[in-house]
């Protein structure tokens, strides 16, 4: 079987951008945990004792 | 569309942009802001602590981003820094330009809607004087450039504290002086056994302008003051015993070491151990001074 370079360039990229993307929706659904965490705080520090 | 002939330009890992951030420099950052947010005389919710944290940490990772997207030429003339993401060749320079611009404007703004303006402005500054000031101003041009630049990594603690209190008094102004007069002594240190590499990369390093007697002589010079910025706050009441002695004890230590580099004279093929060991040692000395303050604030 003749390897062809071409397919195995397209796989590795996909394989980086799919790397990637993972790694950003981790990050993006960390933030929206952080985001809503600081509004509680937020909201516990503006109450009256 | 890709042939066999162009070369490929694959995309940069997720592990390049986080080597851009430089972690291992991150760390000491980190561990300084938490312990001046630590210190300071009010509590924080922890949530708030740790967003504070983040964003020194983010904020710290954008300045190493542009540090590295500005010095890529650098980079790659020295041994120590060849293989990182730009020199060697794994990320274009836009995307190490943009993810520092973005990463640093993500982390002042958080800082500044979750936590409080003042910590925000004082980490804008601080990432704007490790970028503009020292990597881009100073660097290429003078030998003091680690001097005046060594401010930027002295503003994690006075961060911390802003995070906490929203303003900055004596103790955190004495740990900002403590870490700026350590900056030279620390990297001069490294500076006496890469000599070389800095040489060969064009960067004015004061071993290679001024040669090694008098780096020797400065780091000598630079450790008295660092001394007395490091042991100050006990006389003045700003803290407690434990933190007290812990500074005398490590203080004289790092002053031993100093001294002992400040006076040696070395011939062609000098192992460097003293100046090694002082390099090394800096590091724990300024991990453990502000690790006693935590603890003299907490359990004294």
């Amino acid at each position: 079987m003749t390897p062809d370079p071409q397919h195995d360039a397209d796989e590795l990229i996909r394989a980086r951008q799919r790397s990637r993307a993972r790694v950003t929706a981790l990050i993006l659904g960390a933030l929206v945990v952080l985001f809503f965490l600081i509004t509680l705080a937020r909201i516990r520090a503006g109450m009256p004792k | 569309m890709i042939t066999v002939d162009t070369p490929v330009r694959l995309p940069a890992e997720w592990r390049d942009f986080l080597a851009l951030t430089k972690p291992r420099v991150m760390t000491l950052v980190v561990f300084t802001g938490l312990c001046g947010l630590l210190a300071a005389p009010r509590r924080v919710d922890p949530v708030i602590g740790f967003t504070a944290i983040l964003c020194i940490a983010l904020g710290a990772g954008a300045a190493g981003a542009l540090n590295q997207w500005y010095e890529a030429d650098i980079d790659a003339a020295m041994k120590r820094t060849a293989a990182r993401p730009l020199p060697a060749g794994r990320m274009e320079r836009p995307a190490a330009l943009q993810f520092g611009i973005g990463v640093a404007a993500f982390s002042v703004i958080l800082m500044g809607l979750a936590v409080n303006a003042m910590a925000a402005a004082i980490l804008l500054v601080s990432i704007l004087f490790y970028v503009l000031i020292y990597t881009v101003w100073l660097k290429r041009r003078t030998p003091q450039n680690i001097v005046i630049g060594g401010a930027a990594g002295a503003f994690p603690p006075l961060i911390g504290w802003a995070a906490a209190t929203g303003d900055v008094a004596l103790l955190p102004l004495l740990l900002f002086a403590l870490v700026f007069l350590w900056t030279p002594p620390h990297f001069w240190a490294l500076a006496l056994f890469v000599k070389t590499d800095y040489a060969n990369a064009g960067v004015p390093m004061l071993p290679v302008v001024a040669g090694e007697r008098v780096t020797r002589q400065q780091i000598g010079l630079y450790t008295l003051p660092m001394a007395a910025a490091a042991v100050a706050p006990w006389p003045l009441g700003l803290t407690g015993a434990i933190y007290g002695w812990t500074a005398v004890a490590g203080t004289a230590l790092f002053a031993a070491m100093a001294a002992q580099v400040a006076t040696r004279r070395t011939g062609d093929g000098d192992a460097m151990k003293p100046e090694k060991r002082l390099f090394s040692y800096s590091i724990l000395y300024l991990f453990i001074l502000f690790g006693a303050l935590v603890a003299d604030r907490w359990y004294a």
